[in-house]
């Protein structure tokens, strides 16, 4: 059983490139290349692994905070906005500030991370914690807040530099990441991704407040019994993953992008999700799924050029994943079918 | 103030509010059967995009609205199947369909069209003008031209109400929602019921996609529903899971849209800021009165007969 | 005279647990037959196969003569066949006639003919006294009206057999007594009655014949004219049942004072618990019990005082009224009581996992929970012995064993528990029993708050009884009568 259960996520990853493939023979492609192209875009060169681990660093990170707010039974679908929060708040400490590097590095990640936290904690984790309003509603609310305001703030809003480019000034060297493999984007920030999720998963494992945010996540009921303040679970729970969200956001930033420009349409967070669904929440497994997915992403762009497959195939893929993920029952439901009533 | 008694505000906020109150609807319907939709989101996208790729197809606007509810039929069926026979959680299911219809709507969307996005002569609905009404100062102007969906949702809402109130099948719907146990000890096909409720609100919600894609406009692109469906389940909550309350809360969101429209004729408030509004406003109504309405009592609990 | 309904051979299983062994049974027309047995002994196994809720692995039932295999209720209620589970199967938020016609809805055109049913409603209630208002909302009406409802609903389908299961565990002894006069009315109309118990007066009162099952098997169907409650009882845990021993208490001070205590549907109340004394709160489910533990337990705002030893405990949270010395042992285990996904292990730790010795400066000492979990695990004897297990893979009666052993390993000064046995077997019950009855004899307080008479009087020094939230009273157990306890239950003074 056990093994199956292990086992399950593998298969739902094989079902879904089993669907991507079939849509793309229907409409004219060889699926083969097509897969072909993914794969030799994302993992034929020093240069194409450089871009997957590249692009899996942000959903490594936001599928931890999504991981940290499922396992505290919180639906954190809203990481999206915590992450643009840190990125905002990273770029704009980032190039306005004057600091020696080391502090300026540490400033900037540490200020997105709390701006990611006040935008999971103070509006959706109060609403949540003294109104019961619905956290999957507020946190995507949240996150098209945070878009807007982004756009707000580059477009005429005072984060735009001089010119007329909907864009932030560029950071200063002091805060950026530096980095990892040269005529890449590869930053040292990779290295943040394993440190994060081994943080995580001692949080959550290991500490009095990781026990109280599982108690409250599995049976609230029995966490209040057990004297867990639900107000305080909550608090800490969406504080947390908007936490890491919003390093995401700054670690992009100050290692890959160096500015703040129109790219709100790229959502990690929302990635994130099917990161932690895909890793059964777990931190170590999250970095595996995020890996998976960096594999999608960086070939994508690589099969739309090379097999003219539309990269969209990617995100028919990711649902594909977490549809059968959540669909767990199947199994049983085929065992039961198949005539074995044991 | 002259911007309240613009019946131009008026008037758009019924428009904008009426794809959020179709998906509202479907959300009812779904969550008083028990199943905690927030697939409402891909249902939307779903259906704006089979409304405008049917309609340019066949020239015909109305075989897209046709389109847009079988789509949205055949997407909620895998959401029903899943959550309701398969027994998987409502909300990682849903977030799974919304992925799915993003990424699939997408990527037909690219290709079938290309870069250069839905053919430019699509039929869109017709606008139909209320004969008489539309004379009446100022309320003509409000409710007397819009497109031929905010007229036929009036009639499904009276439609739904009834439903609800006063036939067996509202009665089942309300009954599997609030306990399966008992009312599968009654002899109801609970997992039946529960099933076509959830694909009957898939068709309805869709509905609101195919009045964004070729309501007033006739063209669709990737992110148009823009949360449009998780406004509507704020809307269901906020409207107490019945579908009167659903529609007057989905006003209140087309409200603030329209009035960040006006306001970005008449005031120097920057444009980004003042779309916030909606997205502020579901999060303040959320906030402000959950809490004082009762979701139906075994909403989003899979129901297994074996036990 | 023939018989209605034969079970022939039935057999059940679940697994490898054998629910329902080679059962043989008959019922005549117009029969009440009362079906005898502990929890888990099989009873409920028999009547959801009954009523096509289960299905058999083997045996045969016929119906009339006729082979009778229900695939699902609606085959049983075709067949003429009634059940009134234990727990209702109503809907509160629907009116009495809409549940009434749930299911079977008689149609005019599109819309549903609720007019029909109720006319049908009224008719019925005439004719077996079970009046009721067809308009009113279930969740308005009380326990004993609910209870009618369902037996409407079974006579609306024309139903011959009617299953009763349980049906007086919720009701005061007077609505048991109104309910025994409307069996023995259906009883003159021909109507056969299952009868579902385990309290043997009633089916001493109320049967004809009784079967008697034990784990899964029947151990005998007697006359019950020709037996005796100490057979029953025999046959029924196949030994002789004792009481638990109470020996005569010497109260001391008061270590649980309430006064004026006030919340949400509770009080205003007070009431004392001495060392080396059990109270216990009696009442009909629902008139306040749990406003009253959520109030001592520190999980709602209340009004009032609670000392605990003479210290206040005011506005203290729930750990600090653990750490001042209240064990809690709440109604339900399974949702309030324990994390069911996590292991035994954990759940030993989950009342005092934020101090030490279970935790330093914020991080676990999972070896100490480990060591302390093997030691609580073997002094309890909870079954299986693996303190990895999920509590969720134990049975009721180990689950229940899981949170005593956690409650008692905090040497609590007064221990509140609430109905402890719900759900559990007799062995079980009297080892909760036991460990109640150690804690009095050692001297602590025990606020005992029970829906079940039986355990109320088996345990309690003084019994105190609750009613829309308020107490109608306490008397000592010793001078305490049944129906002077059930007429408090119903509001009146004894």
């Amino acid at each position: 059983m056990r093994g199956v259960r292990l086992l399950w996520p593998l298969l739902a990853i094989l079902i879904a490139f089993a669907v991507g493939g079939l849509l793309t023979w229907a409409f004219g492609h060889d699926p083969f290349s097509a897969y072909g192209a993914l794969i030799s875009g994302s993992l034929g060169s020093g240069y194409a692994i450089s871009t997957t681990l590249t692009d899996a660093l942000p959903l490594m990170i936001t599928g931890l905070a999504v991981a940290l707010s499922f396992q505290s039974g919180l639906f954190n679908i809203g990481a999206s906005g915590q992450y643009w929060l840190g990125a905002i708040v990273a770029v704009w400490l980032g190039y306005s500030l004057k600091l020696p590097t080391p502090l300026h590095l540490l400033v900037c990640l540490l200020a997105g991370a709390l701006a990611g936290a006040l935008w999971a904690a103070l509006i959706p984790g109060l609403a949540k914690a003294f109104r019961g309003a619905n956290e999957v509603i507020t946190t995507l609310m949240m996150t098209y807040v945070a878009t807007y305001l982004g756009h707000y703030l580059i477009e005429g809003g005072p984060m735009q530099a001089p010119g007329y480019t909907p864009q932030s000034p560029h950071l200063l060297p002091s805060a950026i990441l530096p980095n990892l493999v040269s005529g890449t984007q590869l930053s040292v920030g990779i290295f943040l991704a394993p440190l994060l999720a081994a943080l995580t998963w001692f949080l959550l494992s290991r500490t009095r407040l990781g026990f109280s945010l599982r108690i409250s996540g599995y049976n609230p009921r029995a966490a209040r019994y057990a004297g867990v303040r639900p107000v305080v679970a909550i608090l800490a729970a969406l504080g947390l993953s908007g936490a890491l969200a919003g390093l995401a956001g700054a670690v992009q930033m100050m290692g890959v992008d160096h500015r703040l420009f129109d790219s709100f349409g790229t959502s990690y967070g929302y990635t994130g999700i099917v990161v932690a669904l895909l890793a059964r929440n777990n931190p170590f497994g999250v970095l595996l799924a995020a890996l998976l997915f960096g594999v999608l992403s960086s070939g994508a762009n690589a099969m739309q050029i090379n097999a003219g497959v539309p990269f969209h195939l990617v995100d028919v893929i990711q649902g594909v994943i977490i549809f059968f993920v959540a669909a767990e029952g199947l199994m049983r439901y085929l065992r039961l079918r198949s005539g074995g009533n044991s | 103030m002259n911007v309240l008694a613009n019946s131009e505000l008026w008037a758009s906020t019924l428009a904008l509010a009426i794809p959020i109150a179709y998906a509202a609807l479907g959300g009812v319907m779904s969550e008083r059967a028990g199943v905690v939709n927030v697939a409402l989101e891909g249902m939307m996208a779903t259906g704006a995009f089979a409304a405008v790729a049917v309609s340019a197809w066949s020239g015909n606007a109305w075989l897209g609205v046709l389109a847009a509810l079988l789509c949205g039929a055949l997407l909620s069926m895998l959401f029903a199947w899943a959550t309701v026979y398969l027994r998987a959680d409502h909300i990682v299911t849903g977030l799974a369909i919304n992925i799915l219809a993003t990424g699939a709507t997408g990527f037909l969307f690219n290709a079938l069209y290309g870069p250069l996005g839905t053919p430019s002569n699509t039929p869109s609905l017709p606008r139909w003008v209320l004969p008489g009404i539309d004379q009446i100062p100022f309320l003509g102007k409000i409710v007397g031209h819009h497109e031929a969906l905010v007229y036929l949702f009036f009639a499904l809402l009276i439609a739904l109400a009834w439903i609800f109130r006063r036939t067996a099948t509202g009665l089942r719907w309300r009954a599997v929602g609030e306990n399966p146990k008992a009312a599968d000890a009654a002899g109801v096909p609970v997992l039946r019921v529960k099933f076509w409720a959830v694909v009957s609100a898939g068709a309805v919600a869709a509905l609101g996609g195919a009045s964004l894609s070729i309501g007033s406009l006739n063209s669709f692109s990737p992110h148009m529903v823009a949360g449009r469906g998780f406004i509507a389940l704020a809307a269901v909550i906020f409207g107490a899971w019945a579908p009167l309350g659903a529609f007057l809360a989905s006003l209140l969101f087309g409200f603030a849209t329209a009035l960040a429209f006006q306001l970005q004729s008449v005031s120097n408030i920057a444009k980004n800021l003042l779309l916030m509004l909606p997205y502020l406003v579901t999060v303040l109504a959320l906030a402000g009165l959950v809490g004082r309405t009762s979701p139906p009592a075994a909403d989003g609990q899979p129901y297994d007969p074996g036990r | 005279m023939s018989a209605l309904l034969e079970v022939r051979q039935l057999t059940k299983r679940f697994g490898t647990l054998t629910a329902l062994d080679h059962v043989d049974f008959d019922l005549l027309p117009g029969e009440v037959h009362a079906l005898l047995g502990e929890n888990g002994a099989g009873k409920s196994t028999f009547m959801n196969l009954l009523y096509g809720l289960l299905r058999p692995d083997s045996g045969s039932v016929s119906l009339e003569g006729v082979s009778y295999q229900p695939a699902s209720p609606k085959d049983a209620v075709l067949a003429g066949v009634g059940m009134v589970h234990q727990h209702f199967m109503l809907i509160p938020a629907l009116t009495v006639a809409e549940n009434v016609a749930l299911g079977d809805e008689p149609r005019r055109g599109f819309g549903i003919d609720l007019g029909s049913v109720e006319k049908k409603l009224a008719e019925l209630a005439a004719e077996y006294h079970l009046e009721v208002n067809p308009r009113a909302k279930v969740a308005d009406l009380s326990v004993g009206l609910r209870q009618r409802v369902e037996i409407l609903k079974a006579f609306y389908r024309r139903a011959r057999l009617l299953i009763l299961d349980e049906p007086t565990a919720l009701l005061t002894p007077q609505e048991s007594q109104q309910l025994f006069r409307a069996v023995r009315a259906f009883q003159e109309r021909g109507i056969s009655v299952i009868f579902i118990s385990h309290k043997l007066d009633e089916v001493q009162a109320l049967s004809g014949r009784v079967t008697v099952l034990r784990r899964g098997q029947v151990v005998g169907t007697l006359t019950t004219d020709q037996t005796s409650p100490a057979e029953l009882a025999r046959l029924m845990v196949g030994r002789s049942l004792a009481p638990p021993v109470r020996p005569p208490s010497r109260p001391g001070p008061a270590l649980l004072e309430v006064r004026d205590l006030q919340a949400q549907g509770l009080g205003p109340l007070g009431f004392q618990v001495r060392a080396g004394e059990i109270l216990a709160v009696a009442g009909v489910e629902g008139n306040g019990q749990e406003a009253l533990i959520a109030a001592l337990a520190g999980w709602s705002r209340s009004q009032g005082e609670v000392l605990l030893d003479g210290r206040p405990l005011g506005r203290l949270g729930v750990r600090a009224r653990a750490e001042a010395g209240l064990g809690l042992v709440p109604s339900d285990r399974q949702e309030d009581g324990l994390v069911l996904p996590l292991p035994v292990r954990d759940n030993l730790a989950l009342r005092a996992y934020h101090r030490p010795p279970y935790s330093h400066s914020g991080v676990l000492d999972l070896p100490y929970w480990a060591t302390h979990a093997e030691t609580l695990v073997r002094e309890f004897d909870v079954r299986p012995p693996d303190r990895r297990a999920p509590a969720a893979a134990l049975s009721g009666g180990n689950q229940q064993k899981v949170v005593l052993a956690r409650e008692l390993a905090a040497s609590p000064k007064v221990l509140v528990v609430s109905q402890p046995t719900r759900g559990l077997d007799i062995g079980a019950s009297q080892f909760v029993y036991s460990k109640l009855l150690d804690l009095r004899a050692a001297g602590k307080a025990v606020l005992l708050v029970s829906l079940d008479l039986d355990e109320i009087f088996a345990l309690a020094d003084r019994i105190a009884v609750l009613y829309r939230g308020r107490l109608m009273g306490t008397v000592p157990s010793e001078s305490a009568t049944r129906e002077g306890i059930g007429l408090m239950m119903l509001g009146q003074e004894a």
